[in-house]
């Protein structure tokens, strides 16, 4: 479990992280939590010449009352997540999800901005994100721009944000008289879910899938079903309509979508009962 | 207390959970593990290892990687072919006929499995050698890899040509054929059962690693490594390196579990010699965690067939067994004898009449097997629990019922069993019903009815297993009729100093047993010291050069009784001096809290301490007695002893998504006389969790090309302390009459006893609709198949058999045979992972 030799270097600010990423081109990768990167590099499925750390810039690291949203510091622990009382009170999905990622060691060196940023389709919190709806803030040489969850994600790893630039914050609606719930089905605690599903019922239905594709996503039929006045039930046996869902050793696709079925309507059961 | 006194039972330390003597030095990073061991001007080793299954080497081009900075030497299997006196050692021939193929520490023309070594970097630090080997361009012809142990059977590729078969031994244990047919006629009932045990990956906390270092004169070389055998290790690094055992000093330093995979002899700790005599420098080779899976040997492997005669009541009056067992590419230390350490099991706690058994064993292109926790007994114990619950079911009697009708009662022990051995002691019946106590069985079952009537989708499942096992290796004579090239006897010495203190030297191993606080509770209860005063040395050939080493539960029954006779031989010379300075006659005297004291005369006492030192100063001893209190004992045990217990857990099943969730485990073991009830429960609980991966979590999965799919922690899934209820223990005490001690072992019991609860009470849960096995591991994915089929009435969930060497039988479904294998067949235990470079075979153990 040795990686191959990397630089790395230490940014002291958000420009400096900007600018390192610059320099460093497509061979640079910024580091944060490090427990999405290191695993592959000491595979060496991952082989960045650069490595830049902005684990330490605090200043990305809160969770703020917003008004109508959350706002989060794209570098805020798992566990800081999981233990927020704005969480608890206005977006509890995110705090519960925060706290099923991993073990608690992990919960303690994983950050938000890291996992969304990876794009790891097994990873909790991309779909918990997709089914709240969250719009990301990101930052780069020409500036700040903002990204919807649902236009973040877009092939295997991959995401909208550009080379030289940084994930700084999530936005997030409150949502917290909504009913929500998050079913996550994993073989051992701490594995990623073989599939997981979020739910968020607040008037309309958002249900953001783990693990169902080689993006995270939107179980958008099921939405759509509940719009047009379907039962749970019914709504629910849309849950893979249009996917393709992984094979691996724990599960083939059609034994996925069978799970997605069971899980998004346990979810929406869930979360019609706590609404 | 004055002398006189007979200490009350509590104020004796044997029995006692007295909190273990290692613990503060490994909780606070004290204990040196090999990567620790730091010495100036080592070299580092990387293995460069075969990239393919089984391939001819074509090329080796290692002209980038000797060129990179920091790159000493890089050396082929080729190269280094001249270094080894003999090829690497298999200590078991199990029989005289047995097929071994030479094996080298490097492979020199072909490779046979994955991760095979073809080649050794030589650099001056971890990070170089790891960086050259990549560099290291080798080409292979590629020849077809042989995974399926049926295929291997058929000899449709030969790996070793030079032995011309894949078939290595056939070794069977039948003492009255005849009687085993008359059974099969005569029988009532009948069941079979055909099982995989799927192959395990030892996952020990600590990877291997060794460091050698030539000493600076004389020719000597002290091996520090990972090991569980440093003194099996000295002997075997003797015959294969040609180097004389009296140059070579083995020491294991802190060890961090084994679990039988450092039993073993390695390819890396021979280079590591080699290199060092020929460079004249230290060599240090550590494991990589990614390299564990595929260099250090696998457990389990075999296809077993199991049958069982009954009479009308269900008394079983005849086992008959036939297993194929996978060696892997190459016979490693005790590779062949594992299958057969579980050869005279299958009949388990029953008294059943007639016995036979057949062990067909055969070369792959896998990592060899080897001795993994429990060693052939889990395996055998599964197949007699599962079969016992198969024929429950047909009887339609409670299983734990069968049990107690078919166990061997108390008064029949000793027990001679019809595949030959004698069973010590044994009171199965009180360890059944102490653990049904334990487990609430009739509530359990209540509520499991209640569940079945509700149509629940979470339906619950209660496993029974009873086991026993043979262990305290050995009578040296019993292993010599198994062909085994090594004694079963432990060595210890034990020295009463001058100051009063103790040390002990024993031949075991310990890599987190716990022998230093065991031994020095047993001499502690015998001299009346305290335990503190006790120094347990180990692990160290130039400190015991006798040793047999820890493995197969026998530390205790062998190595803790050695310990206690070589203490008493201490105090019978103790006695004399003690006699002889009170100017009274031995038999007079009485050893109690440290003192001798004359019976009758309290005042008339003397303090061990006192009698220590006076041996020490030799002033005034007995005419002809030798100075010092020291003394050796090399015990020999009489016979194996045989711990049993019987373990109980409740499973809920999500039948809609085929989650299993363990939610009550009971455990009531027997293992005699317990020195430290704290560390037998330790033993236990870790145990569990073994036997219970095996059923749920554990699988060395390969592809059809021979290539390792589970190479990681994501992908073979070793569980954690989340992942378990906690556990409730009981234990019965029936004492082994074979040792003084009446001690029995207990390292492998949990794990022997678990797989099997875990299963049954999977099935029990599926019974109702209708499924009637699950392959191990019970996966999700392999549960909800097993439903699916069990619906639509196509049994695809439960093993099939394709060797057709065994006739269908009536407790599997018509047709279940013949089922055609769908390619989508979810149950195939596992698909193509992205970028995987194949499906996996669809062969009989991977499904």
């Amino acid at each position: 479990m040795i990686p191959a030799a990397f630089d790395y270097k230490r940014a002291g600010s958000l420009d400096e992280a900007i600018g390192l990423l610059g320099e460093g081109g497509d061979d640079a990768k910024l580091i944060a939590g490090g427990h999405s990167l290191l695993p592959l590099m000491k595979l060496r499925l991952a082989a960045p010449a650069t490595l830049i750390d902005i684990a330490g810039l605090r200043d990305l690291s809160y969770i703020r009352d917003a008004g109508d949203s959350v706002a989060i510091g794209a570098l805020t622990r798992h566990h800081d997540l999981e233990h927020s009382d704005v969480l608890a009170a206005e977006v509890p999905l995110l705090a519960h999800v925060a706290g099923t990622i991993g073990d608690p060691q992990v919960r303690h060196r994983g950050t938000i901005g890291g996992s969304l940023a990876h794009g790891d389709p097994a990873s909790d919190l991309p779909a918990a994100c997709l089914a709240l709806g969250a719009t990301f803030t990101v930052v780069g040489p020409s500036g700040e721009r903002r990204i919807a969850a649902n236009d973040f994600f877009q092939g295997f790893l991959e995401t909208a944000l550009a080379a030289d630039e940084v994930l700084v914050e999530i936005t997030v609606p409150k949502a917290g008289g909504a009913g929500w719930s998050f079913q996550k089905f994993n073989r051992r605690a701490q594995d990623w879910a073989i599939v997981g599903v979020a739910a968020v019922r607040n008037g309309s239905t958002g249900i953001g899938l783990v693990n169902m594709g080689s993006v995270p996503l939107r179980a958008g039929a099921v939405e759509a079903a509940l719009d047009g006045g379907a039962s749970i039930a019914e709504a629910a046996s849309h849950a893979s309509d249009g996917l393709d869902p992984p094979a691996d050793l724990n599960a083939s696709p059609e034994y996925r979508r069978h799970l997605a079925e069971v899980l998004v309507r346990r979810a929406l059961e869930e979360a019609g009962r706590r609404s | 207390m004055t002398a006189t006194e007979v200490p009350p039972a509590e104020a004796r330390v044997l029995g006692t959970r007295l909190l273990r003597k290692e613990d503060p030095k490994l909780l606070t990073g004290e204990s040196r593990f090999i990567a620790d061991l730091v010495v100036p001007g080592a070299l580092h080793l990387a293995v460069v290892r075969g990239t393919v299954a089984h391939a001819r080497i074509a090329s080796i081009d290692a002209g980038a990687a000797r060129a990179m900075t920091g790159v000493v030497a890089v050396l082929t299997g080729a190269d280094l072919r001249g270094e080894w006196a003999a090829p690497m050692p298999c200590a078991w021939p199990v029989t005289p006929d047995m097929k071994n193929p030479a094996h080298y520490p490097l492979a020199v023309d072909k490779v046979c499995y994955l991760g095979d070594g073809v080649a050794v970097v030589v650099a001056e630090s971890e990070y170089a050698a790891r960086d050259a080997a990549d560099a290291v361009v080798v080409e292979y012809e590629t020849l077809p890899a042989v995974v399926d142990l049926n295929d291997a059977l058929s000899d449709r590729v030969v790996i070793h040509d030079e032995i011309g078969t894949n078939k290595s031994y056939v070794w069977e244990l039948a003492p009255d054929p005849a009687a085993v047919e008359r059974a099969f006629a005569d029988a009532a009932h009948t069941v079979r059962g055909h099982y995989l045990q799927q192959r395990l990956i030892p996952s020990a906390i600590e990877p291997r690693g060794v460091l050698v270092v030539p000493q600076p004169f004389g020719g000597d070389f002290t091996v520090y490594s990972s090991t569980q055998i440093p003194h099996i290790l000295k002997v075997m690094l003797a015959v294969t390196s040609g180097i004389s055992e009296s140059k070579l000093r083995v020491v294991a330093p802190a060890v961090g579990g084994g679990f039988g995979s450092k039993l073993n002899v390695y390819p890396e700790e021979l280079l590591a010699l080699a290199l060092a005599k020929r460079m004249g420098r230290p060599m240090r080779w550590i494991e990589e965690r990614s390299e564990t899976p595929l260099s250090t040997i696998q457990g389990r492997g075999q296809i077993q067939d199991i049958e069982l005669a009954a009479d009308a009541d269900g008394r079983v009056t005849a086992a008959r067994v036939q297993i194929l067992a996978d060696m892997g590419a190459y016979l490693m230390l005790v590779t062949p004898g594992v299958p057969l350490l579980g050869g005279f099991l299958y009949g388990g706690v029953y008294d059943i009449p007639a016995y036979s058994f057949t062990c067909t064993a055969v070369f792959t292109t896998k990592t060899p097997t080897d001795a993994y926790r429990g060693a052939g007994r889990p395996e055998a114990t599964y197949a007699i629990e599962r079969a016992m619950d198969e024929l429950a079911a047909k009887l339609g009697v409670d299983p734990a019922e069968l049990r107690r009708r078919n166990y061997i009662k108390p008064d029949q022990f000793p027990y001679t069993a019809a595949a030959g051995l004698v069973y010590d002691s044994g009171n199965y019946e009180a360890a059944l019903d102490k653990a049904l106590d334990l487990a609430g069985y009739a509530d359990v079952r209540a509520e499991q009815e209640r569940r079945r009537q509700a149509g629940s989708i979470r339906q619950l499942g209660v496993g029974v297993s009873s086991y026993m096992e043979m262990c305290g290796l050995a009578p040296s004579r019993a292993l010599a009729s198994l062909n085994y090239s090594a004694g079963g006897w432990e060595a210890a010495t034990v020295r009463l100093l001058p100051t009063g203190k103790v040390q002990v030297v024993t031949g075991t191993t310990p890599h987190g047993q716990g022998h230093e606080t065991s031994w020095s509770m047993i001499v502690a209860d015998r001299m009346g010291v305290g335990p503190d005063d006790v120094e347990v040395l180990h692990s160290d050939t130039a400190v015991s050069p006798y040793g047999m080493d820890t493995y197969g539960s026998r530390s205790l029954a062998v190595g803790g009784v050695a310990v206690a006779m070589a203490t008493d031989k201490v105090i019978d010379k103790a006695r004399q001096i003690a006699a002889h300075q009170l100017e009274v006659a031995a038999e007079d005297l009485e050893l109690s809290g440290g003192s001798f004291t004359v019976r009758g005369s309290p005042d008339k006492t003397i303090p061990l301490g006192a009698i220590a030192f006076g041996a020490f100063t030799a002033h005034n001893l007995p005419d002809g007695m030798e100075p010092n209190l020291e003394a050796s004992m090399h015990f020999d045990p009489p016979n194996f002893t045989f711990p049993f217990g019987t373990h109980i857990c409740v499973v809920e099943v999500d039948t809609e998504t085929g989650s299993v969730d363990l939610q009550k485990y009971v455990a009531v073991d027997d293992c005699g006389n317990q020195v430290n009830p704290l560390i037998v429960e330790g033993q236990i609980h870790g145990g569990i969790v073994q036997g219970v991966a095996q059923a749920l979590w554990e699988e060395a999965v390969y592809d059809g090309d021979g290539n390792l799919l589970t190479t990681t922690m994501i992908d073979y899934l070793v569980p954690s302390a989340p992942d378990f209820p906690s556990f409730v223990t009981g234990t019965t005490v029936t004492p082994s009459p074979s040792n003084l001690l009446g001690v029995k072992g207990v390292g492998e019991a949990g794990t022997i006893g678990s797989a099997p609860a875990l299963i049954n009470a999977v099935v029990d849960a599926l019974s109702p609709l209708g499924v009637t096995d699950i392959k191990m591991p019970a996966s999700p994915q392999r549960v909800w198949a097993a439903i699916q089929a069990a619906r639509t009435g196509t049994r695809d969930g439960a093993p099939t058999i394709s060797d057709g060497a065994t006739a269908g039988d009536a407790w599997r479904s018509a047709g279940a045979d013949e089922a055609p294998r769908r390619t989508d067949d979810p149950t195939a235990g596992g698909t193509v992972t992205p970028g995987s470079p194949a499906t996996p075979e669809e062969s009989e153990e991977d499904r």
